[in-house]
């Protein structure tokens, strides 16, 4: 049975587009078919992240306006058989995607997938709550900085009671990504540790994906940080999607690299 | 930490500052979004009726419901002025 997760984080800038492209590719890279859906009508950008914006013919609004049919819109990844990615339109705007069209998109593509990953865009409006509707498990992208915390307690909020599951009197299952961490301004008290934001959002911790050059580096080429397996934030990621699948891995890249002498002498 | 660091006023760390705001910002937009519809009307009225014999201003009055297994509670502060507690 197909899984549908949504990456969600109320901020934007967070990383939420870059967390469904990696654990999208992530899941794919593990064997299971997957289909990452880009939500943010009018602001596409997932097909950036993923290196296929110059094959983009038709889109999601195509389909749930019923002008295409989802074989001709589904793009399949350049490295991966089985991992698709479904792009946002970049004309239309948000309200032209409805409650019945995204479900029966849903529905036709569960018959074909393992995991149907849906990039959420900012805000609380129509975008994305369409994205977050649907969603049977939803990843709170956090970055350790107060306007995220605060925006992603709200979007919990909202998973727990305007998601069809919650009207139904379920509960989504949530899961916290702590993303663009910086292990060195924690241990200065600079910035909030994965312990304080765990503690106020209450939500079970996922994964935590350190700040990295490799995440630029990885958009800059349209390829997903995953498949940069040297990298941290990559590993990060590879760590964060085991444990989804239900692996035991520790937490890595939480402590500052130690230093040498004359660092810890002058500082810096 | 560092050598320089010794030198340097001790003031609590901006991210334990950061905290402690997440805490009660959270917790008031938790009661305000998730909380019963008729609480910002039950603030307002309480205003009223206090106002009828001191006077204080919007954010003396402050609700708070907190939920405790099966029990609710309504917890209602009220902050009088100086010369009106004597």
């Amino acid at each position: 049975m197909a899984k549908v997760i949504v990456i969600t984080s109320g901020k934007g800038g967070v990383g939420k587009t870059t967390t469904s492209a990696a654990v999208a590719t992530a899941l794919a890279l593990r064997g299971h078919r997957t289909v990452v859906i880009d939500f943010d009508v009018g602001l596409r950008n997932l097909d950036l992240v993923m290196g296929c914006e110059r094959r983009v013919v038709y889109d999601f609004v195509n389909v749930v306006q019923q002008e295409a049919n989802l074989k001709q819109a589904l793009i399949k990844d350049k490295k991966l058989d089985n991992l698709f990615i479904l792009p946002a339109s970049q004309t239309r705007d948000k309200d032209a995607l409805t409650i019945d069209g995204v479900e029966r998109v849903l529905n036709e593509l569960k018959e074909t997938f393992d995991y149907i990953v849906c990039d959420s865009p900012a805000g609380i409006e129509h975008g994305a709550h369409m994205a977050l509707y649907f969603a049977e498990e939803a990843i709170v992208v956090t970055n350790p900085e107060v306007s995220s915390v605060r925006d992603s307690d709200r979007i919990i909020g909202i998973l727990q009671s305007k998601s069809r599951i919650a009207e139904q009197g379920g509960t989504v299952k949530e899961h916290l990504l702590l993303t663009r961490y910086n292990p060195e301004r924690v241990a200065r008290g600079e910035m909030l540790s994965v312990t304080d934001v765990e503690e106020i959002l209450a939500v079970p911790l996922l994964g935590v994906i350190p700040e990295s050059e490799a995440v630029l580096k990885a958009s800059n080429q349209g390829v997903p940080v995953v498949h940069d397996s040297d990298s941290d934030a990559g590993q990060a990621y590879e760590d964060a999607v085991a444990r989804y699948l239900g692996e035991d891995r520790p937490h890595r890249f939480l402590e500052r690299q130690k230093k040498g002498f004359l660092q810890r002498v002058f500082g810096g | 930490m560092s050598l320089m660091d010794l030198f340097r006023k001790e003031e609590p760390s901006t991210a334990s500052v950061a905290k402690e705001r997440l805490r009660v910002l959270v917790a008031h937009d938790r009661l305000r979004h998730n909380g019963p519809d008729y609480l910002p009307q039950l603030q307002q009225e309480i205003l009223a009726v206090i106002r009828k014999y001191v006077h204080i201003d919007d954010q003396d009055v402050n609700v708070q419901l907190e939920h405790q297994g099966n029990t609710s509670v309504l917890e209602l502060n009220v902050t009088l002025p100086e010369e009106a507690q004597d």
